[in-house]
């Protein structure tokens, strides 16, 4: 097993997978420093990544959910009891006060890529 | 341990008819320690029943759908075994059987029919006759029980005329029932008019219209006055009092009912001016000892033939028994009802006896409506009404009597469309007003339902009551909910303003066959966890194939996804089908071999199948590789799909089967296996009347006959269980298939979102009535359509594991991570129960039961 890590403008990018590899408003799970990150693809092609880790349910299974919107906000539903996040801020916007951490994602050169260390919550 | 401690009374019920039983449902209720130990003593073989519906017995409903029986093991129903004497002094009742000690006794005993003095409507009764009915001459019949209406319709046969003496509404009742046997019907009653009591002149006439079209054929204004025979002992017609000879074959009297008292009588108690065991308004009777309730009882003198105040009356000495003071309020004699196809309902002072009354009368003969109230001098109160033809205003009306009017009067009476329009009724009814009187729910009560969170009708129904009797104030509770701001709403979700049964119509119609196009189209934003597995279950029930090609993978649930059931700990369960609960040896050892080799942990399901547990992602293709190639497919647990159909093992081995259940239950999952619904489906097939596979709990369930198959549709078992009610007898195999078939597709296309069938059955205006009319009588002509939808299924049908496991495209989707397809998901442990895994969580905690302990002995 290789994990691709690049280090550029200071921050280590690991590349998880060519972008056509994500279906459109689905995500998968990928190994990043040894966190479990969930990575999304929504309709419009942007990326998202957040914990892989269900904070209620404790299940690592977020990549599982089902991507779509409320409102403005692109979410995405954990499969296991259906709390619905904000894709942007790791925000439940079901449950006050919990929440996803979210880690930044680019597409470069065709490939994902998603930074270790998970931004604090809650900044867009 | 001692039984009989001297904590608990002896609590005797006589009767088990309608009232006999609600009182007993009501103390049980209400008498959660224990007090009274329950014995019903009944004359009847037969449990309490509907005797309000008896006539739909004429309809086809069966004697069981008629039942009102619930299993009380609390309870000890003796049926068949009539009181024949009450002993005050010793506090015993005696039946034929032995004696029955009480410390409390209440009398359910209800009434008999009347049967005027006609010369020749007896056998010669003799001064031994015993009852209170002597035998009727053959072709005489009353209409009361079960066995009455049996025995009508057995003595009908081949005949082709009948007479009923009596056109009140009992006698209205059994002329539509002679008129379903198929005999010319008429009809003789006293009175100038048709239902003389509930009904005024003008009604009356507007009644007897309705009645003529039927071709039942009133004699107004004369009695009867001899039943003649031929000389060859069949009944040859009535004399009647005009002069007028009317032949008949079949004579059923119904001239009203008189209280059965004759046990009080011979006891001595105190008895009303007109019958009737007399009671005090806490219904209890001259003796301390002995309560009367129903149509037996004459409460401050009065007797009432209505289920209505027998209700009141089993709730009064229900709350008494257990040291409450209630009191009978007063009975509402208001009655609605379906006559011969005519609505009637009168109400209140239908007959404008208050002095000084107003009447406000509306006739309308091109819809042949009729309206009448009764308001009070002032014209500001309401008294009462009657109203023929169209009873839409009826729960509102009678909600108001006594009260100032919910509208300007021939607003209220015109005919208004469905009665849920305006809602201005309800709204102006004050909080004290009865809004059901068969269960005395009031618009208080039911306003606080609603604010505790009801939010439709059948939650009303489980909380309040209201509605479940006659349900003639359903629309009345549809109205309060929307009053009082209950949004009823169809709307799926934010995204779609649609109902499931409208999306479905447009992706069929305008044959959208994705998700994109559809919500540009006719939705907001991208979706969610709501619409979109309701979208995919649509796009798979039209038949779209694979349910993860393209677009449509990204709708589907996680179940749906990895066509299998997430667990708590993120891995899955496998269901293998196992199609009606037979397997070979062969397979049963592959799937041994399967769990141990994956080391799944392994469980026998509810529904006669092995469940797989503990299964990652990333191990579901190799399970199902092994699965595949040993002959199993797809047990679609994890979808909104038919799940199993389960099966005793029928007339092959059991000694008691009538019929191969085990195979009918194999052709029925083979033939529906991938089916996607709104909701799970199950199904069960027992091969005899012991239902041992318990199809009553499922969504369709058949149960061997003799004959064929009987057929029940709307069972439940989760979270409010339901028992399915019966909607075919002894069907044969392929009338059965195409009933099952169209009720299926009727409810795969109509159901809301996980409504399950029992729901989507009742929340069905007609109920099963309607789905009679359209699966059996095509009313809506959309039998061809559905048979169509269904052959469609059948014939496309292909195992989805198997189509998974053919495609490396598909099989792609099954890793655990995206960058590290080998490397299982690190936070999934197990440890060991009971010799198998389960999933490491530091909370759950295992079910002990510590040392055994001697239970039940007193210190």
């Amino acid at each position: 097993m290789t994990l691709d890590t690049t280090i550029n403008d200071d921050v280590r990018w690991t590349t998880v997978c060519a972008y056509p590899r994500l279906e459109p408003e689905r995500g998968v799970a990928a190994l990043v420093d040894g966190e479990q990150v969930a990575v999304f693809r929504t309709h419009d092609g942007q990326l998202f990544a957040i914990g892989q880790r269900d904070p209620i349910a404790g299940a690592y299974v977020m990549a599982r959910g089902i991507v779509g919107s409320r409102g403005e906000a692109p979410t995405v539903a954990s499969p296991l009891h259906k709390q619905v996040y904000d894709l942007r801020t790791g925000h439940c916007l079901d449950v006050p006060g919990v929440a996803v951490p979210v880690y930044r994602v680019r597409c470069r050169d065709g490939l994902v890529e998603v930074a270790p260390g998970h931004r604090p919550t809650g900044e867009s | 341990m001692n039984e009989r401690t001297s904590q608990r009374g002896e609590l005797v019920v006589v009767g088990n008819g309608m009232v006999g039983q609600r009182f007993v449902e009501a103390l049980r209720s209400r008498d959660g320690g224990g007090r009274w130990r329950v014995t019903v003593l009944a004359e009847e073989s037969r449990a309490a029943y509907d005797r309000v519906r008896l006539s739909a017995f004429f309809d086809g409903v069966s004697a069981e759908e008629l039942s009102l029986h619930q299993p009380d093991d609390g309870v000890d129903l003796r049926l068949g075994e009539p009181v024949v004497a009450i002993d005050r002094e010793r506090r015993r009742v005696r039946t034929g059987a032995g004696e029955y000690p009480y410390d409390a006794l209440v009398l359910a005993t209800g009434s008999y029919p009347f049967v005027p003095p006609i010369d020749g409507a007896y056998v010669d009764a003799g001064p031994d006759a015993i009852g209170p009915t002597p035998a009727l001459r053959p072709g005489v019949f009353v209409y009361r029980t079960l066995d009455d209406l049996t025995a009508i319709r057995d003595f009908a046969k081949g005949r082709r005329n009948g007479a009923v003496v009596g056109g009140g509404l009992l006698g209205l009742e059994a002329a539509n029932a002679l008129r379903l046997l198929g005999l010319g019907t008429h009809v003789v009653e006293f009175a100038p008019r048709l239902m003389p009591v509930q009904v005024d002149e003008a009604g009356g006439a507007m009644l007897r219209r309705y009645v003529e079209e039927l071709d039942v054929v009133p004699h107004l204004g004369v009695a009867t006055t001899a039943i003649r025979s031929r000389p060859d002992g069949e009944l040859a017609g009535l004399t009647l009092s005009d002069g007028s000879w009317l032949p008949t074959d079949l004579v059923v009297v119904a001239a009203g009912i008189r209280p059965r008292d004759e046990l009080a009588r011979d006891a001595g108690l105190t008895l009303g001016e007109r019958g009737g065991v007399r009671v005090d308004a806490g219904c209890r009777s001259s003796d301390e000892r002995i309560w009367a309730i129903g149509e037996c009882a004459a409460v401050e003198g009065t007797c009432y033939g209505l289920v209505a105040p027998g209700y009141a009356m089993a709730e009064v000495v229900a709350d008494r028994l257990v040291g409450g003071t209630a009191a009978f309020p007063g009975a509402d004699l208001s009655t609605k009802l379906k006559l011969l196809g005519v609505d009637v309902a009168a109400f209140g002072d239908a007959h404008g006896t208050t002095p000084g009354c107003l009447d406000v009368t509306f006739t309308d003969p091109a819809t042949r409506v009729y309206a009448k109230l009764v308001l009070s001098d002032d014209a500001r109160t309401l008294l009462g009404g009657v109203l023929v033809g169209d009873v839409t205003a009826y729960p509102a009306l009678r909600a108001s009597v006594g009260g100032p009017l919910p509208g300007p009067p021939l607003a209220l009476l015109a005919p208004a469309g469905d009665g849920t329009g305006t809602g201005s009724g309800i709204a102006a009814l004050p909080g004290s007003a009865q809004v059901c009187s068969c269960n005395g729910v009031t618009k208080d009560q039911l306003v606080d339902a609603i604010a505790e969170g009801c939010v439709d009708v059948p939650g009303l129904k489980a909380c309040t009551r209201a509605g479940t009797s006659c349900g003639s104030c359903v629309p009345m509770l549809k109205q309060l909910l929307a009053v009082s701001g209950v949004s009823l709403s169809k709307a799926l979700c934010e995204h779609f303003a649609h109902s499931r049964q409208e999306l479905f119509e447009i992706i069929r119609v305008r044959e959208i066959r994705t998700f994109s196009r559809l919500v540009a189209e006719h939705g907001t934003g991208r979706g969610c966890d709501i619409c979109k597995p309701a979208v995919a279950s649509i796009l798979a029930s039209l038949g779209n194939g694979y349910v993860l090609d393209g677009e449509q993978a990204s709708l589907q649930d996680t179940n749906d996804h990895f066509l299998a059931n997430i667990q708590r700990d993120g891995t899955y369960s496998v269901v293998p089908r196992i199609p009606g609960g037979e397997i070979t040896p062969e397979k049963l050892i592959v799937i041994g071999e399967v769990a141990r080799d994956f080391q799944l942990y392994t469980k026998i399901t509810g529904g006669q199948r092995i469940d797989l547990f503990g299964a990652r992602v990333e191990q579901l293709p190799q399970i199902w590789r092994r699965l595949v190639d040993a002959g199993f497919e797809s047990g679609h647990a994890y979808g909104k799909a038919l799940r199993t159909i389960k099966s005793c093992v029928g007339s092959t081995w059991c000694r008691y089967g009538v019929q191969d259940s085990v195979g009918l239950a194999i052709a029925l999952e083979l033939r529906y296996r991938g089916l996607r619904a709104p909701h799970k489906i199950k199904s069960a097939v027992s091969g005899c009347a012991r239902e041992c596979a318990e199809a009553r709990s499922k969504d369709f369930g058949i149960i061997a006959t003799d004959n064929g198959w009987n057929l029940y549709l709307g069972g439940n078992g989760g979270f409010r269980p339901r028992h399915a009610e019966l909607f075919g007898t002894d069907l044969s195999t392929e009338d059965l298939v195409r009933y099952v078939d169209r009720f299926l597709m009727f409810y795969i296309r109509t159901a809301d979102r996980l409504q399950r069938t029992a729901a989507w059955i009742e929340a069905l205006e007609g109920g099963l009535e309607h789905l009679r009319a359209v699966i059996v009588d095509d009313s809506l002509g959309l039998c061809a359509e559905l048979d169509a939808a269904m052959a469609r299924h059948v014939g496309a049908y292909s195992d989805e594991w198997r189509d998974t496991l053919e495609d490396p495209d598909r099989l792609s989707r099954f890793i655990s991570f995206v960058n590290a397809p080998d490397v299982p998901d690190p936070s999934i442990t197990f440890e060991v129960e009971r010799g198998q895994p389960v999933p490491a969580m530091g909370e759950r905690r295992p079910v002990t039961l510590g040392l055994p302990t001697t239970m039940g002995v007193p210190s």
